[in-house]
Order: structure tokens, then C-alpha cells, then sequence
């Protein structure tokens, strides 16, 4: 069983610091509101508080961690121009989407989505968890800023959700390939 | 970090009162947040419509003109959050104008960063 080094970290990428941040949304969502809501009818306990702190930490850190990553590492794999009379561009991915009245969309549509969108959830959820740390469960006194704070969460949900959605069929059109091999685990013989 | 949501409730119990920080920090780290998101709209919409603005933006080769796209919106969204904090921090200010504004920025710079939107703008 054997892994590219570039699927390796495309896999971190997508299915270790996106999808990590996305699954830690519902968490981020529900302690949100919950903890800064005007229905409480007693004090979050310090436990409780420290739950959605340390969610709202990790959504940062991965979700800045995302980013970057795919901006500055996975990018970089994917905008390859391959040499003039490549006719394999299975190591091309953006050329390869491009060579195709079918696949274009994915790229065009796609990817010049994908690399902006993404970068408004972390923003965001900085944003978030910092007015988060700074407020507590006061917020349940400011109903405006509850209200933009829930706003920017959300729009980072949906912003990641769709940047992950892209990044799936992606890599399922035309995956990152190349760079060494990395073997997983030694397989039977046949 | 203690929670001023907890002690404010625990208290209320005993002395009814109004208890709230100031929202001037929330309301830096909100606007600034809707700006750099604003930046970040425009710089992509300047970087794929403008192959001079592309050459421009681009901070690291193998990443093209997407480096200096989002390094330059975060760099924007950093200073008008310390821009926004020094004057407004420990104050009480208007959130209902600023909340509107930051959702308003954002929604902006979502669309400025949706490809045929973009094309649109472009003529193409």
C-alpha cells in the first residue's frame, strides 16, 4: 500500500485541516448560541466555556493551517505548466481540467473560486473566537454583536463547505500527483 | 481567562443591573473582519482582471498573483483591526451601523470573489 509524497499532503490538507475545520462548525455553532443566549437560565459552567474555547481555538489555528497549506504547497503542484509538447498531463492538473471541454468548468468555476473563498473562513473565524474569548457568555447582553458574530460564522461555514466540496472533485478530476513514493504497508503477493 | 458572562449572571441574581463590556473592542475586530474580507474581493477581482495588477500581486512564483491577493488583504484586515481597536477599544460604540456595515463589506467581497460575477465585471 503505497501513497505519493503529494497525495500525502493533499490528503492533510483536505481531510486532516478542512475537514477537521468544517466537522468542528456544528460544535462552534451550537456553543455560539447556546452560551451567549438571552434564554440561559443559569451560568455556563467554567468546563462548558472551555469546550467551545478550545473549539474555537483549533478552528483557527486549522483553518489558518488550511490555507496556507493549500495556497503555498499544494498550489503551487497544481498550477504546474508542464513542457511545451507534454502530451501526459496527468501531473498537470490545471492544464489537464483545461485541455477538456468537459473539465474546464472545474478549474474555471472551481479552483478560482476555491483559492479565494477559502480564505474568508478563517478570517472570520478569527474574528469569532477572539470576540468570543474577549465577551464570554456575555454576549448575551449584546444582541449586535451575538447577531455578527453568529453572521460570520455561518458565512464561514458555507465559505469552507464549499471550498472543501470543490477540493473533493478536484482531486477527483485531476489529482495532485508525484513526488516519492511512501510505502503505507507491504501487501501479500498475489 | 474568566468569563465576565458568568460573573455578570451569577450576580444578577442578587443585584439586577445592567452588566456589559464595552463593545468597542467587538465592534474593531467586527468591521475590521468585514474589510479585510472587502480587500480581499477587490485585490482578487484586481488580480485576475489587470495582468499588470497580477505581476504586481504576485509575492511567491509558484504561487502566482494569490500570494499577494490574500497576503495583501490580510495585511489590510490586520492594520484596520489595530486602526479600529486603539480608538474605539474600552469605548461603547453604535453596533447596529457597524454590524450592518461588516455584513455588508462581507457580502461584497463574497461576490467580488464568485468567478462569473467577476467575469461580469470584467466584460467577459
Amino acid at each position: 500500500m503505497e501513497i505519493s509524497m503529494r497525495a500525502l499532503v493533499t490528503s492533510i490538507h483536505g481531510m486532516g485541516f478542512g475537514a477537521l475545520f468544517i466537522l468542528l462548525f456544528p460544535v462552534a455553532l451550537v456553543e455560539l448560541y447556546r452560551l451567549s443566549s438571552s434564554r440561559w437560565t443559569s451560568p455556563p459552567s467554567p468546563a462548558e466555556l472551555r469546550v467551545a474555547r478550545v473549539c474555537l481555538l483549533a478552528m483557527i489555528v486549522l483553518g489558518w493551517c488550511a490555507v496556507f497549506m493549500g495556497a503555498y504547497v499544494i498550489y503551487p503542484w497544481y498550477r504546474a505548466v508542464p513542457p511545451i509538447g507534454t502530451a501526459d498531463l496527468a501531473h498537470y492538473p490545471q492544464q489537464l481540467l483545461m485541455s477538456s471541454r468537459r473539465t474546464i468548468g472545474w478549474h474555471e468555476l472551481g479552483m478560482e473560486w476555491k483559492e479565494h473563498l477559502a480564505w474568508f473562513a478563517p478570517i472570520a473565524m478569527t474574528m469569532v473566537g477572539y470576540v468570543f474569548m474577549k465577551y464570554g457568555s456575555s454576549l448575551y447582553r449584546q444582541r449586535q454583536i451575538r447577531a455578527a458574530v453568529l453572521a460570520f460564522t455561518i458565512v464561514a461555514f458555507v465559505a469552507a463547505g464549499i471550498t472543501g466540496l470543490f477540493g473533493a472533485f478536484l482531486n477527483k478530476n485531476a489529482p495532485v500527483r508525484g513526488g516519492a513514493l511512501i510505502t503505507l504497508m507491504g501487501g501479500k503477493s498475489p | 481567562m474568566t468569563d465576565p458572562g458568568a460573573v455578570a449572571r451569577t450576580s444578577d441574581a442578587v443585584r439586577p443591573g445592567p452588566f456589559t463590556l464595552p463593545s468597542g473592542h467587538a465592534a474593531a475586530a467586527i468591521l475590521a473582519a468585514g474589510i479585510g474580507s472587502f480587500a480581499l474581493g477587490v485585490f482578487a477581482l484586481a488580480g485576475d482582471a489587470s495582468t499588470s495588477m497580477a505581476r504586481l500581486f504576485t509575492f511567491y512564483r509558484p504561487t502566482g498573483p494569490l500570494s499577494g491577493v490574500t497576503i495583501s488583504a490580510i495585511v489590510v484586515w490586520l492594520i484596520a483591526w489595530i486602526a479600529l481597536a486603539v480608538p474605539w477599544g474600552g469605548k461603547s460604540v453604535g453596533m447596529a451601523k457597524i454590524t450592518w456595515a461588516a455584513l455588508v463589506l462581507l457580502a461584497l467581497g463574497l461576490l467580488l470573489t464568485f468567478p462569473p460575477f467577476m467575469d461580469f465585471l470584467e466584460g467577459k
